[in-house]
């Protein structure tokens, strides 16, 4: 009699218990759409509802950063529980700390070991670690190695000044050859905050600082950074095509994947994309660092990036941890690396031959990513977006020829001061 | 009391029964939310922080609103829409409705056509046009270059002396049929008798314009503008979707978002609320008694 009544107890509790397993919760996940972003994400994030027994939705967000940004704090400020896990740019961590959970909380510190300390400590605010790291991101140089044979060149330019004069020359003589719509070099120069990125690669390989430094003061109006914003300026309508102050990173890739341009600044996951199988330009090009402002200057790569964020008003904030454990793991970053060249924040992928094999630039350009320049957010904290902002800007009103850069820069410092009052 | 009096006492009150409903309303979507507003104004608080931390500012909001370029910019740039947009759009409404107030074949057709434009909802419109002007791809550019109007193509809206103009034509494309129809509206309630008494004592058509059509449609014509220049002045969708925060065509409820949304600033964004409803305001009441005075 006892062993029976223990069995049917026993048996209830498997019955309650698979039967919560099989139900699971559903997980709404917001993920980047640039390129293959959402399939890859979707994919992934599949995986783990399979593994798990829960259910994932995807929710697609808007390209520009800066929409996306505005977007999530509609969201957040709303106390809005309708996504749990929230992709985040790098900048953001500082912005939009108060509504993430403390992932200390959750995970091991053997786990978070695991990352690149750097961008582990750009994720933690006032010691709460508000994201795990998804993939980094650094600005690089693609060239078309076959262009640059043609016209006689044997390696790549290493000043900006050298990459100029080559994709005049390319551009003059693909034009001869008749395609008429052929340009020198394309960006992405419309203001919104991937301007900030590419601009702060101009000024800081020109020498002319981070916009505001460590320890929060501001340094953008010198000499080397209006420098640096003359000579991008020099470039538009002349090796790049006018319409690049509107450009984002998908208007820019559009130009150089379709094999109408020499030069093109993006991030890694242009890589991939134009290694595809369609790609008119696939094995035809190769990625370096950016250039050098002049010969006394040096490279710079604007530190991006991404990562994944638990809501605080999560209602299943262990399964939403569990999720994001998942797709930061080993495995999940490398499949990423290989089907869509994203940059893994764990160092070990890097000596992976299967990543390396598919990216080649991964292991030669090491260097340039773990030395990625990273924009003013620490500093300037919740104010980062304004300042970003103001840059954008300044930097924008001197593409499009409305004011010189030594006047942009100096009203930028009278902005920048303004916003900063009586600290960040 | 005498009975008069009484009884329009009671007319009175029950009129104010009548209003009860709406004023309520009104205090409801209208009143609260512009109190709130000014309220918030006087205070430093971002949506960023959770929970809110509100703190007394006093007037700063509306100090650094003062100080700020890009305020002057965007306030500038409202009044040159405002300005050339009610104007090309009334002049090419009145041209429209006049037209289409003759007798011809297919005027029906012709009057539900012309509406078409203002039927499209802005935000697909003004994503329509930004396809229509970009530089490489766009079809207006293909166009001119081949009637040989231009020799390069151009980049209309980043290119800062056409991009303000660029977005003022997709709003008069997309609002002269609206006031075509107001005016339209106006001409018929002009008698056919004039006109018949001024052909009789030889009046040409020209005449006929100056002295019977346009005294006529006074009326209608302040209820047309005053429509669109607060209309205008609050200008949003159109300069948002095609040119986003640029500068250069930042319109003052740009502006605003930018305040409130991007940098989440609670405070000075409804500071910079407070500044557009004045503005508003003003016209508002400039117009209401000019309106006065005309009609009566």
């Amino acid at each position: 009699m006892k062993a029976f009544k223990f069995l049917a107890v026993a048996s209830l509790a498997i019955a309650i218990g698979s039967a919560t397993m099989a139900q699971g919760v559903t997980l709404r996940i917001s993920c980047g759409a640039v390129g293959q972003e959402l399939q890859l994400c979707t994919d992934g994030a599949q995986a783990w509802a399979e593994q798990t027994g829960n259910k994932v939705e995807v929710v697609s967000t808007p390209n520009s950063t800066t929409d996306r940004l505005a977007l999530y704090q509609q969201q957040l400020a709303a106390g809005s529980s309708d996504i749990d896990v929230y992709q985040i740019d790098v900048i953001w961590p500082g912005i939009l700390s108060d509504f993430f959970v403390d992932l200390n909380d959750y995970v091991s510190p053997d786990l978070v070991g695991k990352f690149f300390p750097r961008i582990i400590s750009a994720n933690t605010v006032d010691g709460r670690l508000v994201a795990l790291p998804w993939f980094t991101d650094a600005g690089l140089l693609y060239y078309r190695t076959d262009l640059l044979k043609k016209y006689g060149y044997g390696a790549p330019p290493t000043t900006w000044s050298e990459m100029a004069k080559m994709a005049a020359k390319i551009q003059a003589g693909e034009r001869q050859a008749g395609n008429a719509s052929f340009w020198g070099f394309v960006f992405q120069g419309k203001a919104y905050e991937g301007l900030t990125c590419d601009a702060l690669e101009w000024v800081f390989s020109h020498k002319g600082g981070t916009i505001v430094d460590d320890k929060g003061d501001i340094t953008i109006n010198n000499p080397n950074a209006v420098k640096a914003i003359e000579q991008a300026a020099a470039w538009v309508g002349k090796i790049a095509p006018p319409g690049v102050t509107s450009y984002q990173e998908e208007e820019a890739r559009g130009v150089w994947q379709a094999g109408n341009a020499a030069f093109m600044r993006n991030w890694p996951y242009a890589w991939s994309l134009g290694n595809g199988k369609d790609s008119p330009i696939k094995g035809k090009f190769d990625v370096t660092v950016l250039p050098k402002g002049g010969s006394d200057g040096q490279h710079a790569a604007t530190l991006g990036g991404w990562q994944l964020a638990v809501s605080r008003f999560s209602k299943h904030p262990k399964e939403a941890v569990s999720l994001i454990v998942y797709l930061t793991g080993y495995n999940e970053q490398k499949r990423r690396a290989i089907k869509g060249s994203f940059l893994p924040t764990r160092p070990a992928l890097y000596k992976d031959a299967d990543v390396l094999a598919a990216n080649p630039f991964m292991g030669k350009l090491y260097d340039v990513f773990v030395n990625a320049v990273p924009r003013p957010s620490a500093q300037t904290k919740q104010k980062y977006n304004q300042v970003s902002s103001a840059f954008w800007t300044a930097v924008h009103n001197v593409l499009i020829g409305q004011t010189d850069a030594a006047t942009s820069l100096r009203m930028l410092e009278q902005q920048l001061k303004r916003i900063k009052g009586r600290g960040w | 009391m005498t009975k008069k009096g009484r009884l329009s006492a009671r007319r009175a009150r029950t009129a104010w029964v009548f209003l009860l409903p709406s004023l309520l309303v009104l205090l409801l979507v209208a009143a609260y939310p512009l109190w709130r507003t000014l309220q918030l104004s006087f205070f430093q608080v971002s949506i960023l922080q959770f929970p809110l931390k509100p703190s007394w500012v006093g007037l700063d909001n509306y100090k650094s609103l003062l100080a700020d370029p890009y305020w002057w910019i965007s306030l500038k740039n409202t009044a040159f829409f405002t300005i050339i947009s009610v104007i090309l759009e009334t002049v090419l409404g009145l041209g429209i409705a006049l037209v289409v107030n003759t007798r011809f074949s297919g005027r029906g057709l012709m009057r539900t056509a012309m509406l078409v434009p203002w039927a499209i909802p802005t935000v697909v419109s003004a994503q329509m046009w930004r396809w229509m002007y970009n530089d490489v791809y766009g079809v207006i550019n293909d166009l001119l270059m081949r009637v040989h109007l231009i020799a390069h193509p151009l980049a209309w809206l980043a290119t800062s002396r056409l991009a303000l103009p660029s977005i003022i034509a997709v709003d008069v494309w997309k609002t002269t049929p609206f006031m075509a129809l107001l005016l339209l509206a106006g001409l018929q309630s002009i008698p056919d008798e004039l006109y018949e008494a001024a052909t009789v004592d030889g009046a040409s058509a020209w005449q006929q314009f100056w002295r019977i059509t346009l005294p006529l449609l006074k009326p209608a014509l302040l209820v047309a503008l005053i429509f669109r220049t607060l209309d205008a002045l609050r200008v949003f969708d159109v300069i948002y979707v095609m040119t986003g925060t640029n500068p250069t065509t930042m319109s003052m409820s740009v502006y605003a978002r930018q305040q409130l949304v991007d940098f989440g600033a609670l405070g000075y964004g409804s500071a910079v609320s407070m500044g557009i409803f004045l503005i508003i305001a003003i016209f508002a009441a400039a117009y209401l008694v000019s309106l006065r005075v005309e009609i009566d």
